[in-house]
């Protein structure tokens, strides 16, 4: 017997497969509809290996839930913003999907999440947290699970300002992510600046920026440079001779790149919201399995992915996705066991939680961080103000 | 800013250039000698990093790294001449561009299966890392010297091979009248395939020496290879001669622009708008470069009408 809930469902998905059917079947036993996800990533090309953790991060959570009701498109946006434009339009119109996620970087996030929500899709956002999106521009389908783009670097300047360095030399990238690193560094740290310099995105030698430290007579370095960035700069830096403290957010000592560091990066602290060595049930779970269905250590990006899942999994148990005001509150309640611990949103939709100070070590023959100390305690962004939400 | 740190940025710039040299020479020589527009010569770059990166992993020698990346390059080069490049040398550019666009994602997508999605791990060798101190005081990193250095050698090598040399002149005689040559019994065919597997070679161990200062991952060709095309337009497309004088420019350019333009404009602006305009105008400086080239010499430096 199919009731009125399965019906409309199975319209609503008008020329589905025989799985989707199975799936929208499934959905009416629990009594909420299904819900179908667009994800949409960097599965190719340069910074790959972070779109890689996201989805795997989140398939590891919907497979664990063991829920049948969630179907997830998967798509590559190569990095590129046009691609990822092209593949939002096609996952709402002609996927029709209810909820996208996936995007790791925050120029492409910009060009994707105002027209998806704009659209009345749901818009959970695994990685990236333009400023833009999170004061005046902030929508109520829009939902950042990870962090607000300043947050990490203003841990950065906090620790620095702890640990007592009076003149940092700071560089990062010029674009939107970039500016915000310094913006958020410079918002917590006090001291005298060295020096400040915007290099390129994407370039890979620093001869240049690493003989402008040596010269500056800076106490401590800051640097924001993710990806394969970050690798060439440690690398060179490293070479350099030059012994300055290093601080830096977690993109650049993370699970994937360290490797290839090397004992470049020992010893280097950086913030993050979340480590491998958090302690709570869910983390050591997340862990665990991560490494088993896998075979590596999960990353920032994986445990971001997996969260983000969870807190899809978490709402679909409270509210049927089509009823969009009940589906919107079940997720502002952030009813999920978090791998870092404690989450909640703000007014802005975005995470207040705490961020933590990492320091690089060798466990055997691999690269990791452990937790050192707290950076800040349930930490707000500071455009939440201007965000019109409650 | 003090001359110490100018002059540690020149070597920086000259380190960049020679670097971009061993990449454009094996493009330029490509185009001159074929006509052709290789646009996978990235993809040989990555392919010697990653040779590179997988036997210094296995052996743990860097010099053996060095080698196994000029081969592996130079066999991959050879493959595809064979097989596909073969075949485009009569078709026009724009044939040679979709063709060569489409190596570049079979090779990016042929590495991440056998490699994964994470960059690999090269480093430079003890013997090469730390720094040394140069005359003047100034501290400068070895293994950079020692890429000035390698380039410098392979330059001066590319010159006596083409000018003195029976391949060389072969290779001469090739650019200037292709139908000519064959028709006095060269083996033309052979002779390409030399070139192309010369050029891949290079592209490799610019990859390999590259690859050990920075991040051995797919995709990091193709910033190179766009830098290259600057390299040979405005050496003069086809002239190796070229080639070397256009990269040093543009590494001289690139890396003083870099360090200069927001010294520059601090002395009449605000610090931290200074540092966001000059550094968006320095890294359009070298196709300023390019352009302003272009305007007086519109064959390039070095290049023939």
């Amino acid at each position: 017997m199919i009731s009125k809930t399965a019906k409309h469902t199975l319209k609503a998905f008008g020329a589905a497969t025989a799985l989707s059917m199975t799936l929208a079947t499934g959905a009416f036993a629990d009594g909420h509809g299904a819900v179908k996800v667009g994800m949409i990533t960097t599965l190719t090309g340069g910074g790959a290996g972070l779109g890689v953790d996201i989805r795997d991060g989140f398939m590891l959570a919907v497979e664990q839930s063991g829920n049948t009701n969630i179907e997830v498109v998967i798509e590559d946006d190569q990095r590129k913003p046009d691609v990822a434009v092209q593949l939002s339009d096609k996952m709402i119109q002609s996927e029709k999907v209810d909820i996208l996620t996936g995007i790791v970087w925050s120029n492409l996030a910009l060009a994707v999440v105002p027209s998806a929500t704009a659209q009345g899709k749901f818009y959970l956002s695994p990685n990236a947290g333009p400023t833009q999106l999170a004061g005046k521009g902030c929508h109520e389908n829009y939902f950042n699970v990870a962090w607000q783009n300043d947050n990490l670097h203003e841990a950065a300047g906090a620790h620095a300002k702890a640990t007592g360095y009076a003149n940092s030399f700071i560089l990062a990238p010029n674009y939107p992510a970039g500016q915000d690193a310094l913006t958020g560094y410079k918002r917590y740290y006090d001291g005298a600046l060295a020096g400040e310099v915007y290099t390129k995105l994407g370039q890979t030698d620093y001869a240049a920026e690493i003989a402008q430290i040596r010269a500056s007579g800076a106490d401590s370095v800051f640097f924001f440079l993710p990806g394969g960035m970050g690798i060439s700069f440690l690398k060179q830096y490293a070479d350099s001779g030059i012994e300055l403290p290093v601080v830096g957010p977690a993109f650049s000592f993370d699970q994937g790149i360290l490797q290839a560091v090397g004992d470049a990066a020992l010893g280097v602290q950086n913030t993050s919201q979340w480590n491998k060595d958090i302690d709570n049930a869910a983390n050591k779970a997340f862990v665990e399995t991560f490494q088993a269905a896998y075979g590596r250590l999960p990353s920032l990006y994986a445990s971001q992915g997996f969260d983000t899942a969870n807190l899809i999994l978490s709402a679909m148990a409270k509210a049927d996705v089509k009823d969009q005001d009940a589906f919107r509150a079940a997720l502002k309640e952030a009813d999920f066991a978090s791998v870092r611990g404690d989450f909640k949103f703000g007014n802005n939709q975005h995470p207040i939680q705490n961020i933590y100070v990492r320091e690089v070590i060798k466990e055997g023959d691999v690269y990791t961080n452990k937790i050192i100390s707290t950076a800040l305690t349930n930490h707000q962004d500071v455009y939440a103000a201007e965000c019109g939400l409650n | 800013m003090s001359t110490l740190l100018l002059i540690e940025q020149v070597l920086n710039g000259l380190q960049f250039g020679v670097m971009l040299f061993l990449m454009a020479a094996g493009l330029t020589l490509i185009f001159g000698v074929m006509g052709l527009i290789n646009l996978a010569h990235g993809s040989l770059y990555m392919i010697g990093a990653f040779a590179a990166a997988a036997v210094a992993g296995w052996t743990g020698s860097f010099v053996l790294a060095l080698m196994a990346s000029l081969m592996a390059a130079a066999l991959f080069g050879a493959l595809i001449e064979l097989t596909v490049i073969r075949r485009l040398y009569a078709r026009d550019h724009l044939d040679q561009v979709l063709a060569t666009f489409a190596l570049i994602l079979i090779f990016s997508e042929a590495t991440r299966w056998t490699f994964g999605s994470f960059p690999l791990f090269l480093d430079t060798p003890d013997w090469l890392s730390g720094t040394v101190m140069l005359p003047g005081g100034i501290q400068y990193s070895l293994y950079r010297l020692a890429i000035i250095i390698i380039g410098l050698i392979v330059a001066a090598g590319l010159f006596l091979l083409i000018s003195k040399t029976r391949v060389g002149m072969r290779i001469r005689a090739g650019e200037n009248d292709r139908e000519m040559i064959g028709a006095l019994g060269v083996d033309i065919s052979v002779l390409y395939t030399m070139v192309f597997a010369l050029g891949a070679a290079l592209a490799g161990l610019s990859g390999a020496l590259v690859g050990a200062i920075q991040s051995v991952e797919v995709g990091m060709g193709e910033p190179v290879l766009i830098l290259a095309f600057v390299v040979i337009v405005i050496g003069g497309i086809g002239s190796i001669k070229g080639a070397l004088a256009g990269a040093i420019l543009v590494g001289l350019t690139d890396t003083l622009g870099r360090t200069v333009l927001p010294v520059v404009f601090s002395t009449f602006m605000e610090a931290s708008a200074a540092t966001s305009v000059g550094s968006a105008l320095a890294s359009m400086l070298i196709y300023i470069l390019m352009a302003g080239v272009l305007i007086f010499k519109p064959t390039g430096l070095f290049g023939s009408a």
